[in-house]
């Protein structure tokens, strides 16, 4: 009995360090890395990525992943998937399409969060954290040290919210095609709504104004004006910032504030006070709802 | 070592490096040759486009798609040939390397084209493209490109080989090529390339058909002879 008991016990000493072994060592820390040592700037803060690790390795890694290649253990149920910090292909940034990003940008949108994605709002971390934490990131592609990132786009004032400039920013959301993705209404069902995909090959929904007021790159009409200038990289959301000009794009930023009809906002106001824009309105508000009673699904 | 060997090495020398310096002969060595499939292709479904009205009135029959185009004699279109070894690596030419958008497909279906090299992206339709490139070395970027708006000017710094696609059109689709040297064809109906001027030397020639395929040959150009290689793609169904 006894030396049976040793015998397992042996075995078991021997195989099981071996199978935990196993399971650590697809977890190890990444091999060498293109850039180990690298620093933010978000505003009068400096973020160290030495630093930045030890917070990685706690908050991030379990959906980034720990090469940070978006291939956490979690990642396997998450829709859409961790960004991938290795590819170095960022969605919201103030910099032309095809450019990395600022710290600020990366930094921004560690404290937003995703909406409608896994990525939750980090505020609860203090600001230094966070600018560790974008330093670090910086340290998984060689792209931070071989580019330099965008020039940030020249956002001019907006002007003031007229009816002209809602009229005119719904002719622009026509002529650019916007609803071909988008709808006509702004309801995420245009005709090439189905079939989009993102750069991996994966199906993505555009952005749907009527249930959403928020958008994964912020919330203000600053924000929303940057993401179709600046074109939402990795996704089939272009840039048209050759094919807009400036001050057209805050007119389609005022239409598209009238789109997202459950939204209290000036824009929304004005267009209600309109007859045309109020029957548009409430018709908006009843149709495709359950019961048509006009209560927000 | 004794005089007259020493003069004959030096004399030996300075001939090569005559030859070396001389540049290319522009009657240089040619590869020319075919590429045929063995296998089943898969069969090229017709596109729908009644989602884009305005392209669907250009075509009295469906398009079909063009991941393999097949031609007489078991030839395939679209394998781009370069040669990946040996030679080195030329400036890019001034001219642009044209892509163009009608009746919602891509003209080529294969663009090739040199590091640095100008690519002007037209678009010719009556629709909105969005031209997305998806390079995994180069910059990834995606514009919008309306009806009767200019040309877009872009243009690559690494080589690599990757798809360009419009998610507006999902049946778009298309390739860059972007190579190092001036010595590469992309196959048409028949299958046949060339790739002529080569100086002397030892080649390695790849031939790519997409999504990833690649086969490689070695070739030697003594003088301004013609080599024949050709490539056998093994084609599946599915």
């Amino acid at each position: 009995m006894k030396i049976t008991k040793f015998f397992v016990n042996a075995a078991l000493a021997l195989v099981l360090p071996a199978a935990l072994g196993a399971q650590q060592a697809d977890q190890a820390a990444p091999a060498a890395k293109p850039n180990p040592h690298m620093e933010s700037h978000v505003g009068d803060v400096t973020g160290h990525s030495e630093a930045g690790a030890n917070l990685y390795y706690r908050y991030c890694w379990g959906c980034h992943g720990a090469r940070g290649d978006g291939n956490g253990e979690n990642a396997q149920w998450i829709n859409p998937l961790p960004r991938n910090f290795v590819a170095a292909v960022f969605k919201c940034r103030s910099t032309i399409t095809g450019f990395l990003p600022t710290d600020e940008d990366l930094y921004d949108s560690i404290y937003r969060g995703f909406i409608t994605s896994n990525m939750p709002s980090w505020k609860a971390l203090t600001t230094q954290n966070r600018a560790d934490l974008v330093a670090f990131i910086k340290t998984f592609s060689a792209r931070w040290v071989s580019e330099k990132p965008g020039e940030p786009i020249k956002v001019p004032e907006e002007p003031k919210v007229t009816l002209e400039s809602i009229k005119h920013g719904k002719e622009l959301f026509t002529k650019l095609e916007c609803w071909k993705c988008h709808g006509p209404e702004g309801r995420g069902d245009g005709p090439s709504a189905s079939t989009l995909t993102d750069s991996n090959d994966q199906p993505i929904k555009p952005y749907n104004f009527y249930t959403g007021y928020r958008f994964k790159c912020g919330a203000t009409n600053h924000d929303l004006y940057k993401i179709f200038i600046t074109g939402v990289d990795g996704t089939p959301m272009p840039s048209f910032a050759d094919v807009i000009k400036p001050e057209e794009a805050w007119d389609l930023v005022h239409y598209l504030r009238t789109l997202q009809i459950w939204h209290p906002s000036p824009e929304l106001a004005l267009w209600e006070s309109t007859p045309e824009g109020s029957a548009v309105v409430k018709a908006e508000r009843v149709r495709n709802t359950d019961t048509g009673s006009g209560i927000h699904p | 070592m004794c005089m007259r060997s020493a003069v004959l090495v030096a004399v030996a020398t300075l001939a090569v490096a005559t030859l070396a310096v001389a540049g290319p002969n522009p009657a240089g060595g040619t590869v020319s040759g075919k590429v045929t499939y063995e296998g089943t292709p898969a069969k090229m479904k017709p596109i729908d486009m009644s989602k884009e009205p305005s392209c669907a009135k250009m075509y009295t029959t469906p398009q079909l798609a063009e991941t393999v185009v097949t031609g007489a004699g078991n030839s395939l279109e679209n394998v781009v040939v370069y040669i990946s070894a040996g030679a080195p690596d030329d400036p890019a030419p001034s001219t642009a390397a044209v892509f163009t958008q009608k009746g919602c497909r891509y003209i080529p279906h294969v663009l090739a084209l040199q590091v640095n090299q100008e690519l002007k992206i037209q678009n010719e339709d009556q629709t909105s493209h969005n031209i997305h490139p998806l390079p995994k070395i180069n910059r990834e970027w995606n514009k919008s490109q309306p009806p009767g708006t200019p040309p877009i000017s872009e243009k690559y710094d690494k080589a690599e080989i990757f798809p360009v696609k419009c998610n507006v059109h999902p049946w778009m689709h298309g390739n860059f090529a972007v190579l190092k040297n001036s010595h590469f064809a992309v196959t048409g109906d028949g299958g046949s390339f060339t790739l002529p001027n080569l100086p002397p030397g030892k080649y390695t020639i790849t031939a790519w058909h997409e999504p990833d395929e690649t086969l490689t040959q070695e070739v030697t150009i003594t003088g301004s002879e013609t080599k024949t290689v050709n490539f056998v793609f093994k084609l599946k169904p599915y």
